[in-house]
């Protein structure tokens, strides 16, 4: 039940992707947010989502995540369709999403927050030696050893750490997929290189990663891919490699970039 | 796990910092007593006081009415009132306990342990119903005005101050049809009075005493062993040692003190612990349980804490709050019942005036906090100590009534006024 038994390989651009999203489209009411919107995550990449305020990133990670579903399209998980209605619902398939308010409880320490709402029990007591050999099980797995001890309250810790007990929440249930909505955002910038090392390790893992950023710089030096949404609608899915800083940032502001993007 | 924890990082990827390695330092250290007492110093100077302004506020409020009243204070027969006082306020404030830890306040709790009482007092009175049965139903009347409460709080969404404020009038109402205007029913059922005015055998006393102390060393020491065993984080032996050691002997000492002869004549005796306090041990011994040991009391803390994200991690929240509120009233319907029998009877304004104030007094001073997610069961347990030794302390030096209340209040405020400093030292802490 480690993060162990199904990490480590190094894994190809050919793999097959395990978050697929075709077409997919959603509306509150008259406003439609999501035109035909495509995203593929593959195993051990990070894929990077990136687009303007109100270009519909949100949308699709909480469609991704269960909080609401899709109006129409397909939403593929390991070539499946699925349908997650709830958070729950997206967890048991082993997708979970780390919002960026992170929802961890400061009066409890890590292991309490990383087993909150799942806790493991003997009968009716709760068995905390095996929840805290598994929490500090995972965060050694995910080289974390910043925290000092798994027992400080969540108050004591530094943006930074929390966010990491956020992430090593996320990824203690054998998840596959995991979201991070701007887990930089508001870090300083050696604890940014310390998340950002992080997720690049999550996704070396064999985990397939999606990060939602503002920041180029962050994009450029953790993902694999990039998506670009533009107003409701994929502008661009492409390898970080073949593009530039600048197209990026085009694709971005005006959803095209020399033949990149959506058509004029 | 072999290559599978392997963490390199491809090379075109390296960022420039590394993590500090310090792997888990604080835990895989042996901890010795001096690094233990250097912790615990550094959480109390960040605002994590726990039990220490209580224990200052008994050794002072002691030193001072013994200054006083050195003939009175402690002389043996008090130091037996002042336990049988404690009792009512130390039920109510440990239910209290379950709802200050979510971050509301039940206003309603000291009248609804009148209501209870009312209602245990006339089903042995009027119905001459057996004293089992009367106080199953005022613990069942708790429960449901528990429920009610925690629905209009949790569903409905009103504020708990208000909804607490609207049944604290209307069960004054409720006691007043109960009782009829300005009577009281006695209650002289033999189980129900024995509770506050008649003791323990005195060797029943010291074998309960000694169990106690015997049954905390032992839960002690085996949590420690287990989880030294498996290399987990806790306190040196030392600490443990010396935490059963203050234990036993507050237990031991307590029994003592209760167990010498203090009636005023030489023809009687009267000795031994009253019966009420045993009754508060066991309610001690399952809150601390279900608060610290089991999930639903690990959900509470996080609902108190941050009620988005226990809602996020897919926490009933508004399951946990009724049920926080009906413990609440079912402790105080108990706290009822001791009062009754403290007094021998149920009037029209039991469980009325200071009584909820006392509660929530006495549950602040213990430790717990106003703002939720902070506090413990033993909390109620010391504060209702220091608030029974200032109202009986107060009491012989026949201090006027006006002044009875102006000092509560300002005990209340200083209290509240701790627990929100302390929570700013807090905050201020969490860089």
């Amino acid at each position: 039940m480690s993060l162990g038994t199904s990490f480590g390989r190094s894994v190809g651009a050919s793999a097959r992707p395990v978050l697929d999203l075709r077409g997919v489209d959603k509306s509150f009411g008259p406003v439609q947010v999501l035109h035909g919107v495509d995203l593929t995550a593959y195993p051990g990449e990070v894929t990077a989502l990136v687009g303007d305020n109100g270009a519909g990133k949100t949308t699709l990670v909480k469609g991704i995540g269960g909080v609401h579903t899709f109006d129409s399209g397909e939403y593929l998980f390991e070539g499946r369709p699925v349908r997650p209605r709830t958070p729950r619902d997206a967890a048991g398939l082993g997708i979970e999403v780390v919002h960026q308010d992170l929802a961890l409880c400061e009066n409890l320490d890590i292991v309490e927050n990383m087993f909150l709402g799942r806790e493991r029990s003997n009968g009716i007591a709760l068995d905390e030696a095996a929840m805290e050999e598994a929490a500090r099980r995972t965060l050694t797995g995910l080289s974390v050893r910043s925290v000092g001890s798994v027992r400080r309250r969540v108050s004591e810790l530094s943006g930074g750490q929390r966010q990491t007990v956020a992430i090593a929440r996320a990824v203690l249930w054998d998840s596959r997929v995991v979201v991070l909505d701007e887990p930089a955002a508001a870090l300083g910038v050696a604890q940014t290189q310390q998340v950002l090392e992080l997720v690049r390790r999550l996704a070396d893992k064999g985990l397939a990663v999606v990060l939602i950023s503002h920041n180029m710089n962050d994009v450029f030096a953790v993902s694999d891919r990039i998506v670009a949404l533009y107003l409701g609608r994929t502008a661009a899915q492409v390898r970080t490699a073949d593009v530039t800083h600048r197209q990026v940032v085009e694709l971005i502001t005006s959803g095209r970039t020399g033949d990149l993007g959506l058509p004029a | 796990m072999g290559d599978a924890m392997s963490t390199d990082i491809p090379t075109s990827k390296e960022p420039g910092v590394k993590l500090a390695d310090s792997d888990f330092a604080a835990d895989r250290r042996d901890l010795d007593v001096r690094s233990a007492v250097g912790d615990y110093w550094l959480r109390v100077r960040s605002g994590d006081l726990g039990a220490i302004p209580a224990i200052l506020g008994l050794a002072g409020l002691v030193v001072l009415f013994t200054a006083l009243r050195p003939e009175t204070f402690l002389s043996k027969g008090n130091i037996a009132n002042l336990c049988t006082q404690a009792l009512p306020v130390t039920i109510l404030a440990m239910g209290l306990v379950f709802v200050l830890l979510l971050g509301e306040i039940d206003l309603s709790a000291g009248v609804t342990s009148g209501v209870c009482a009312a209602v245990m007092a006339k089903l042995i009175v009027d119905s001459g119903q057996p004293w089992y049965v009367a106080v199953l139903a005022a613990v069942a009347i708790g429960i449901v005005v528990g429920a009610v409460l925690g629905w209009l709080v949790s569903v409905v969404r009103i504020p708990s101050f208000v909804v607490s404020l609207a049944f604290f009038l209307g069960l004054q109402g409720v006691t007043l049809r109960l009782i009829g205007e300005g009577g009281t029913v006695p209650v002289h059922d033999d189980v129900i009075v024995a509770l506050a005015n008649k003791n323990m055998p005195i060797w029943l006393g010291w074998a309960a005493a000694v169990v106690c102390a015997l049954g905390y060393g032992l839960s002690q020491f085996l949590r420690w062993q287990r989880k030294r065993s498996r290399g987990l984080t806790g306190s040196p032996v030392e600490l443990v040692a010396a935490r059963v050691a203050v234990v036993a002997v507050v237990l031991l000492a307590g029994t003592y003190l209760l167990s010498r002869d203090r009636a005023p004549s030489p023809l009687v005796t009267l000795a031994g612990i009253p019966w009420g306090v045993p009754l508060v041990a066991v309610l001690l011994i399952i809150c601390t349980f279900v608060l610290g040991r089991t999930s639903f009391g690990r959900h509470i803390y996080a609902v108190g804490g941050n009620a988005e994200a226990a809602r996020r991690a897919g926490i009933n929240v508004t399951r946990i709050k009724v049920s926080a509120f009906m413990i609440s009233s079912a402790l105080a319907a108990i706290s009822g019942v001791v009062a009754a029998s403290r007094l021998n009877s149920v009037a029209t304004d039991s469980g009325g005036g200071n009584t909820l104030l006392y509660a929530v007094g006495a549950a602040v001073i213990g430790g717990t906090s106003l703002f939720g997610g902070r506090g413990r069961a033993r909390d109620a347990v010391l504060g209702g100590l220091v608030i029974a030794i200032i109202d009986n302390g107060l009491g012989l030096l026949g201090t006027k009534a006006y002044l009875n209340f102006l000092i509560t209040g300002i005990v209340l405020l200083l209290a509240a006024s701790i627990d929100a400093t302390a929570r700013r030292r807090r905050s201020a802490a969490g860089r």
